[in-house]
């Protein structure tokens, strides 16, 4: 990425580098979500459905883990695909695969705890009901799932927000290598180390109106969803 | 039904993460390389000419000296390409590298506020300088990263007789960083700090910095490339990673990196034929 | 319609729910069987809802204990209830009805045809893809009513399912409660307007501070009230 050009010169222009960078962040962050809601949201639903000893222990660790710091849980994963550590044989460390991996554990804390919150208090009003349908736990599951489903989505947003943020996690298992792991974070990171600030700038706007954009396409969907179903 | 969407998505998931890494399998190796070469927009000018010839692509993680080394002990990179000489040959000693080449050399320059606290401005004599700033306290950056510019930095204080990790006072800033970061700080702060020319030339924030010595011999900066010993770890690549040094030492390779300017500059001087490098 | 089977007679031996200290049933015993409809009647906070909580088998008693057909601990199978304000998922009226055809068992290749069939008794029909969570109060209470009888009950509980609601949509419910007696399923519902308990009774059994003062037929309960609790609800004072 030329370096004399502004932010706003390379979006108009479609400058291929941008573009390309663009489309790993959003790769990136929003396999990341999607993984971390197909193990978070039936993880919340189980958490706020089953007791079990311990379980109001768990869910204070859950709440706590969704500050989890990104460099840490970086370093962390970045020990676990190095070739010198357990996982190395897959050769993930300095890939997107990596990057997903690690968005994808900050992120999942983030959907179990809030779908476990939604889910529970949902769990409230329908509790009668369901246990009349003499329905199995799956059964419940399910039903509070999809019933929940809206505010489900402000959860998928909620991760979906962390993940496009954050940088020191994949900056670490990513190696922000040009062209491969460089995403919209760490190119900003990059250029303010190089001291092109305007640049910088001009990339972090670009990642923040392509955040609002995803928030609102999700809320359009949302309406649309609530205006019909009531 | 449900059940089968669900085995459908975490495998879409799967065949995701992996695909990524299955592209990478063809010829690429990966490069762990220091800040210095990456910010001064190095890579960026020879590597498409590798690519061009051998068709590998180069994937360059670019870290500090220190880490640069760290992750080829680990067996994560296939080649390691830094400029901290001593510590290359603690690296082949241990037995992670197959052999060092030098390829080429740039010198360190000391920047500092154009108002010259310290008054050292237009030296030649680098140890003096450093020296006069220790005397008058004047504010210093220091990368302290364990990078290959945070260890010239360290030997030079060693020469001027100060023992910096005990003689540092409040003057002395380690933030633990890139070259880049660093001179971000001392833009911001009105600084003195050590930086390799390349980083320096295309640095855009330079606010109120500039030159202060230049030209000693004794900051004069050398680049090695080392193999990392496939006998340690059967990942690395070795054909790939030897035909990338093989290039770089090669008069092709030599003449890229003595082509490489910065408004007229030229940033690096190619050695690889310079056995004592 | 199948004829009741498992599940009557539902009988009650003894039965205390308390709460800490505040006892909710109090040594409650009756047999619910097969035929008219029975209602409860009785002052808030007398038992009723609690009542048909343990019949359906949602709130275990905390002393004595309830049978259906002579068994204990009868998963609710063929019994079903409907709550005064009935939780509506979030899906269209016929997908409520699916969804409670699908938790009793029904095979899908059935679903569409019970689900029209259920519309029709319940009068739900043209708004069979309308949002449940956007119909109106009384057709709310319809939709939970085609729910319960989609699980195919012998016994259909239903609490107060007309308290909320205007004149047309009460007579909507009773027609319906009413086509329901009629196919041979039991139905024990509790009601606080003296006037539906008289249209619909079978027989009627009052509660007072979870203890039951009277039981009998409808027309001697009205007509010749037994116990001094009955006489004073049924003048209209109020039951301390």
């Amino acid at each position: 990425m030329s370096s004399d050009v502004s932010a706003l010169q390379l979006v108009l222009s479609g400058d291929p580098a941008l573009f390309a960078i663009v489309r790993l962040s959003l790769y990136v962050s929003l396999c990341a979500v999607a993984l971390a809601a197909v193990i978070g949201i039936p993880l919340g639903a189980w958490i706020a459905l089953t007791k079990f000893p311990g379980r109001q222990g768990v869910i204070v660790l859950l709440n706590a883990l969704m500050g989890l710091p990104p460099v840490v849980v970086g370093l962390a994963v970045y020990l676990l695909l190095s070739r010198s550590g357990p996982l190395g044989k897959f050769g993930l460390l300095f890939t997107p695969g990596a990057m997903i991996i690690a968005q994808t554990v900050l992120v999942t804390p983030i959907i179990a705890a809030l779908a476990r919150q939604t889910i529970e208090d949902l769990w409230l009003e329908y509790r009668d009901e369901l246990t009349a349908m003499n329905l199995g736990p799956l059964g419940r599951v399910a039903a509070l799932i999809w019933d929940a489903r809206f505010s489900l989505v402000t959860a998928l947003l909620a991760g979906f927000g962390r993940a496009a943020a954050e940088v020191g996690a994949i900056i670490i298992v990513g190696g922000n290598i040009n062209g491969f792991t460089r995403t919209m974070t760490t190119a900003v990171a990059l250029e303010t180390s190089k001291g092109d600030l305007p640049l910088a700038v001009g990339l972090g706007l670009v990642l923040i109106a392509i955040v609002i954009a995803v928030n609102a396409l999700a809320w359009t969907a949302r309406r649309a969803g609530e205006r019909w179903a009531g | 039904m449900k059940m089968l969407t669900r085995r459908l998505v975490i495998a879409a998931a799967a065949s995701f993460l992996f695909a990524g890494h299955a592209i990478a399998q063809d010829k690429s190796i990966v490069v762990a390389s220091t800040t210095s070469t990456q910010d001064s927009g190095l890579f960026g000018h020879i590597l498409p000419m590798f690519k061009a010839r051998t068709g590998i692509d180069v994937k360059v993680v670019a870290q500090g000296t220190g880490q640069a080394l760290d992750t080829a002990r680990r067996g994560d990179a296939d080649v390691v390409f830094v400029h901290a000489k001593p510590a290359e040959e603690k690296f082949l000693a241990e037995g992670f590298g197959v052999k060092r080449y030098p390829v080429m050399y740039n010198d360190f320059v000391l920047i500092g506020p154009k108002s010259d606290p310290a008054g050292v401005k237009g030296s030649k004599d680098i140890v003096a300088a450093l020296g006069t700033i220790k005397a008058k306290g004047s504010d210093f950056i220091s990368r302290g990263d364990k990078s290959g510019t945070h260890q010239a930095e360290i030997n030079l204080w060693k020469v001027a007789g100060v023992d910096i990790g005990k003689d540092k006072g409040p003057w002395y800033k380690e933030i633990g960083q890139g070259m880049g970061a660093a001179l971000n700080t001392a833009s911001a702060s009105n600084a003195y700090v050590l930086a390799d020319r390349g980083t320096w030339l295309s640095f855009k924030n330079r606010g109120d910095l500039a030159i202060a010595v230049e030209g000693d011999k004794r900051l004069f900066n050398q680049y090695g490339v080392m193999l990392v010993s496939p006998e340690k770890h059967p990942s690395v690549k070795k054909d790939l990673g030897q035909q990338f040094i093989d290039w770089l030492v090669s008069a092709e390779g030599q003449k890229a990196i003595a082509g490489y300017k910065i408004g007229g500059e030229q940033l690096f001087y190619p050695n690889a034929d310079d056995p004592g490098a | 319609m199948r004829a009741p089977s498992s599940e009557l007679p539902i009988e009650f031996e003894g039965v205390t729910v308390a709460s800490g200290s505040v006892t909710i049933l109090d040594d409650v015993s009756l047999i619910f069987d097969g035929g008219a409809p029975t209602i409860l009647i009785g002052p808030n906070g007398s038992g009723k809802s609690t009542l048909l909580r343990v019949a359906m088998g949602l709130l275990p008693p905390s002393r004595g204990r309830v049978t259906w057909g002579g068994r204990i601990d009868v998963p609710p199978l063929r019994r079903a209830i409907v709550f005064q304000r009935p939780v509506m998922l979030r899906r269209s009226a016929g997908a409520n009805i699916r969804f409670a055809l699908g938790a009793a068992g029904v095979p899908r290749a059935d679903h569409v045809r019970r689900t029209g069939e259920l519309l029709e008794l319940v009068g739900l029909a043209p708004l069979a893809d309308r949002a449940a969570r956007r119909l109106s109060g009384g057709e709310q209470q319809r939709l939970a009513l085609a729910r319960a009888l989609a699980r195919d009950p012998a016994v259909l509980f239903l609490d107060e399912p007309t308290a909320s609601l205007d004149p047309v949509a009460t007579k909507a419910v009773e027609d319906i409660i009413r086509a329901v007696s009629a196919r041979n399923i039991k139905v024990v519902m509790a009601t606080h307007d003296l006037g539906e308990a008289r249209r619909l009774a079978g027989d009627i059994v009052m509660l007072h501070r979870g203890r039951i003062v009277e039981r009998g037929p409808a027309a001697s309960f009205f007509d010749t009230p037994q116990s001094c609790e009955a006489r004073a609800f049924l003048a209209g004072d109020l039951l301390i």
